[in-house]
This record gives structure tokens, sequence and C-alpha cells, in this order.
């Protein structure tokens, strides 16, 4: 396979897990959001993102990547290419018993990631595989509202009660040490930057950082630094928090991988 | 002098129940007696609580619907329920407004137990055959019983209704075709969908409410019926559920785990066993299998999102 093809299938996987795994921890939190409005409206959020996951390995499956349901069901945690961040478990406890999850934590982790997305999307759409530019176009219209959606919820708990921006605090720090991996191409970045599927890791922190910047001083702050990853999910480095999220959401698929269901 | 001449209640009374029978729909700022207004709190707040605690039992195969497809429909069908209660609890809100209550009161009766479900949310999912058929026959027969009271006196109820019974049929749709791939699959997933359907099968004959109210000691039925909030009785409803589904599940070769269900032709009627009424007064008292489970767990997130709303009414001031 020509370094061009590898390049180019690794950040479909790269793209195609994130916005899977992200969309999984959504459907977890299906019915427990803080009122029954943002329930219906995270809702739409996920099924847009899980949207996205499927275009992209439907690309993978034309590429002979095997089956697209296959890629999103069977792949082991090691051969998965999401960021750390978009595994993350929501908070405390299995989503089938009584879990504790993380308002904050959801917000800060979805906000940010919408916004890694949109920078991405944004260099996506004059990427060098067409296919891929043309998919871009139609993620960009729905991350817009999901964007906007997230920016007003992080806006309005960073300037509400005390509570609220202790929580806040709190998950920035937690969502910030996960952060590392959301613009790493891995052990294929010169391949992936060299074939102009996409920006540089370089300039699409710099635009991430760009967009945030309004929003963190309109609230006297300074976006928070990028850290180097400590596991790099872009080489399939992951915690245990990816397998067992793998276990659940191929529960049923894995009865039997022939059957139509 | 000027003489006011004051409607008696009975007068007003009167009025308002020859305005429903010429067909005049019945809206929120409209004068109404007590007794309309509570039978309509007391069934639109349970259907729109039912549709919130409705999204549990599914929500709990979204994460794991085995393919993506299946993922983003069944997504698609748990979020619109949520819609539904969305929708029904706005209704049920402009009614309570009178006694000064709101959508806040409405969660604590729910979780004081003052507020029931409906008794199809309070059992157990145990495969994914049960995710489709509850889309299938739960939403199946929530459309013969809804679409009983499309033309209902209470105009905003009526019109909440055309939108969700135009959705359900969709979830009907989606659970159907659910089946229809196990039905069409591998002995193990057709042995999945028996499994499921004689779990299910008392609860859906339970849907409907019993045939009278002399078996539980109340009912709902007579009232809603003399006020025109709707048409048939809780007998005729499941009489149309075995019409239009009966055949249905025997196309598909199942076996439906009633050994003396009948067609009595002269009286045209399906004849069956009764479900276990005791059984049923026990569920709607929230003692069903998984009543207390899935209350704590809508408890439990409305305690711990607290300070979300908390700091959501502190930006609006």
């Amino acid at each position: 396979m020509s370094n061009e093809r590898v390049a180019l299938k690794e950040l479909l996987f790269q793209l195609a897990d994130d916005d899977f795994l992200i969309s999984y921890r959504g459907s977890e939190w299906l019915g427990l959001a803080p009122h029954i409005e943002e329930d219906v409206a995270f809702s739409s959020i996920t099924q847009d993102t899980m949207g996205h996951a499927t275009m992209y390995y439907n690309l993978l499956e034309e590429l002979g990547e095997g089956n697209a349901d296959a890629l999103a069901h069977l792949r082991s945690s090691a051969e998965r290419r999401n960021s750390v961040l978009a595994e993350r478990v929501n908070g405390e406890g299995y989503y089938m018993e009584t879990p504790i999850y993380d308002w904050a934590y959801a917000v800060v982790r979805n906000y940010f990631y919408a916004q890694a997305k949109r920078v991405k999307i944004d260099s996506l759409r004059e990427s060098s595989y067409a296919p891929l530019a043309e998919g871009a176009v139609k993620v960009s219209m729905e991350l817009h509202y999901h964007l906007m959606h997230w920016r007003t919820w992080f806006t309005q708990l960073m300037s509400s009660t005390d509570e609220a921006e202790k929580r806040m605090t709190n998950a920035i720090k937690l969502v910030m040490e996960d952060f590392g991996d959301i613009f790493s191409y891995g052990q294929y970045k010169e391949d992936i930057e060299s074939a102009g599927l996409i920006a540089t890791e370089e300039e699409l922190t710099k635009n991430w950082i760009a967009a945030l910047t309004p929003v963190f001083e309109s609230l006297g702050l300074a976006v928070p630094t990028i850290p180097a990853p400590v596991k790099n999910g872009r080489n399939g480095e992951h915690t245990d928090e990816l397998d067992t999220a793998i276990a659940t959401l191929s529960e049923v698929y894995r009865l039997d991988v022939e059957a139509v269901w | 002098m000027v003489v006011v001449a004051l409607k008696t209640e009975e007068e007003k009374q009167q009025e308002f129940l020859a305005r429903i029978e010429a067909g005049e729909k019945i809206e929120a700022d409209d004068w109404m007696p007590e007794e309309y207004r509570i039978a309509l709190i007391k069934l639109i707040s349970m259907h729109g609580i039912s549709e919130i605690m409705g999204a549990l039992p599914e929500k709990e195969w979204v994460p794991k619907a085995p393919s993506l497809r299946r993922k983003l429909g069944i997504m698609s069908k748990v979020q619109d329920e949520m819609g539904h209660g969305q929708l029904l609890l706005r209704v049920a809100e402009d009614l309570l407004k009178p006694y000064g209550k709101n959508r806040g009161d409405l969660m604590q009766d729910l979780f004081n137990e003052d507020l029931k479900f409906h008794n199809v949310f309070h059992m157990e999912t145990n495969t994914w055959a049960d995710a489709g058929l509850i889309g299938w026959l739960v939403d199946g027969a929530a459309i013969i019983t809804q679409t009983n009271m499309l033309g209902a006196s209470y105009g905003p109820y009526a019109r909440a209704l055309q939108r969700i019974c135009a959705e359900e049929v969709f979830h009907a749709q989606h659970g159907e075709s659910i089946i229809l791939a196990l039905a069409e699959g591998t002995p193990e997933q057709r042995a999945m969908i028996q499994e499921s359907l004689n779990g299910w099968w008392e609860s859906l004959l339970m849907f409907f409410g019993p045939a009278s109210s002399q078996t539980t000691g109340a009912s709902k039925q007579d009232v809603t019926i003399k006020y025109r909030i709707r048409t048939k009785t809780n007998e005729q409803l499941r009489q149309d559920f075995f019409d239009k589904y009966i055949p249905r599940i025997l196309s598909l070769g199942l076996t439906i785990p009633d050994p003396t269900l009948r067609y009595n032709d002269e009286e045209k009627r399906w004849e069956y066993a009764q479900p276990d009424w005791n059984e049923f007064k026990k569920i709607i008292r929230n003692e069903g299998p998984r009543s207390q489970a899935r209350l704590n767990l809508r408890r439990t997130s409305y305690e711990y999102n607290a300070w979300v709303r908390d700091a959501l009414s502190a930006v609006i001031r």
C-alpha cells in the first residue's frame, strides 16, 4: 500500500473512531440530561455525530477496509485511533445501573471537542481526497449548531453560581489532561500532512486556540495549554475505559457477526 | 340597580357539555368543570411522564444497538419519546396553572410516587428483541389508544396527539423492521423474538387497562368518555389491537402464549385469557420488576443535576 493510501486510511480511522466513541458516550446520557429540552437537543447532536462516524466508516468500506459495521463494532482497542478524550467515561457507574454523570464534564468535553472538530472540518473542506472534502461540507452545517449549543452552555455555566464555576473549572482540568492527542496524527504525521489531506497538527492547534480566545477573554480567562499526550490514541494507546465501551457497544453484534440485525 | 345574572355552576356545566357535544374544542383559558380539568391533568401528566419514563427501558439498548443503522434509528426513536414528554408536560402545565403548580411539581409527584407511569415501562428488557418488540407492539398499542383520542374535546391535547401519532407510526415501523430482521434471521434470532413475545404478552394486554373499574377498583374510562376525551372503552381498544396485530404476529410464525386465544365469529370478538390484574395493580403501585430502579435512576440524575438548574436560574436572574 502506498504511503498516501496508508495516510488516508489512518486519518479516516482517527476521524471515524473519534465521532463514534464520543457519540457512544452521548448515547449513555440519553434520558439523564439536566432537563427535558436538553435531552432532546443533546440526543440530536449525538445522532448527527453517529451519522458523521458512519460517513467515515463508509469511506473506509469503499476503500476496501471491510464492512462499515464490522469496522465500528469489532476492532479491538489497540486497533482504535480515537483520541483518549472521546473514550472517557461520563462519570462514575455503568449506564445500565444508576450512574452519576457529571454535566460540567459533558459540557467542557463536548465544547472543546466540537471546536477541535470545527477546525478539522474547515481544513478537510480543502482536502486532496474529494469524497472527504464533500463529506466535510455536510458535517459542517450540522457542526455549526453543535458548537453554538456547547458554547452557550459553557459561557452560561462559567458565569453563574460559584458551585457551577468550581465544577466547570475542575472539568476543564480533567478534559485538558486528555487533550494531548486531539490534534496528533500519531506515527503517520508526516505522511498525513504531506498528502494534503488536512492541515498540519500545529496549524489546527493554532486555529483552535484562536477560536477559543475571544470566548475565554470574555470570561477573563486564558485558553488552557494543550499538554503532551500521556497516551496517544492515534497510535492505539488507550485506557481500559475504551475496552468496556467496545464490549458494550458490540455486545449484540457479537452474538452473531454473520447475522443480519 | 343593575342585576348581574350570574350563571349557576349547573348552567355553566350544561353549556360546557353542550359545547363539547357540538364538537367544539375547549382551550386552555376556557372555563371548564373541575372534574374535567382534573381528569385531563391526570391523563396528560401520566401520559407525559410515561413518555419520559418510557425512554429508560429502550435507552438500555441504544448504546448496544447492533449496527450503525440501528444505533441511529433507536437514538432517534428515544429522542422522539423525550420530545413527546416535553410537549405533553407543557400541555399539563397550562392546566395546572390555577393550582400554582408546574413541571418541577410533576417531577416531585413522580418521585413521591403520587404520579404514576404506564405499566409497560416497569418491565425488564432482556435482549435486543425486546427493544424491537417495544417499538413494534408497545408503540403499536399506543397508536391505538392515542388515535382514539385524536378527536379529544380538549384542543391542546388533541393537537399534541396529532404530532405524536404521526411519529409513533415511524416508531412502529422502526420496531417492525427490527423484528422482521430477526424473524428472517438465524434460529437463535427467531427464538429471541418468541421469548420476547412470551415475556411481553401480559403487559400488552394490561396496557389497555381493565375492562371495568370492578377489576382494579378504579378506572378513569367513564369520565373520559363522558367528556368526549376518548370514545372507545378499554376493552374495545384491546380488541382493536388484537384485530390489527394477531394476524401479523402469526404471519411471522410466532406463537401467541395463550392457548385459549380464539376468535368468536358470532360475537365478532377475541376470547383470551385475562392477565393477572393483581399483578397489574402491583405494577402501577410501582412494585413492578424495574419500577424502583427506574424511578431511582430518574431521581438520582435529577438530584445530581440540581446545581445545573440552579446555575441556569441564576443566569436568567
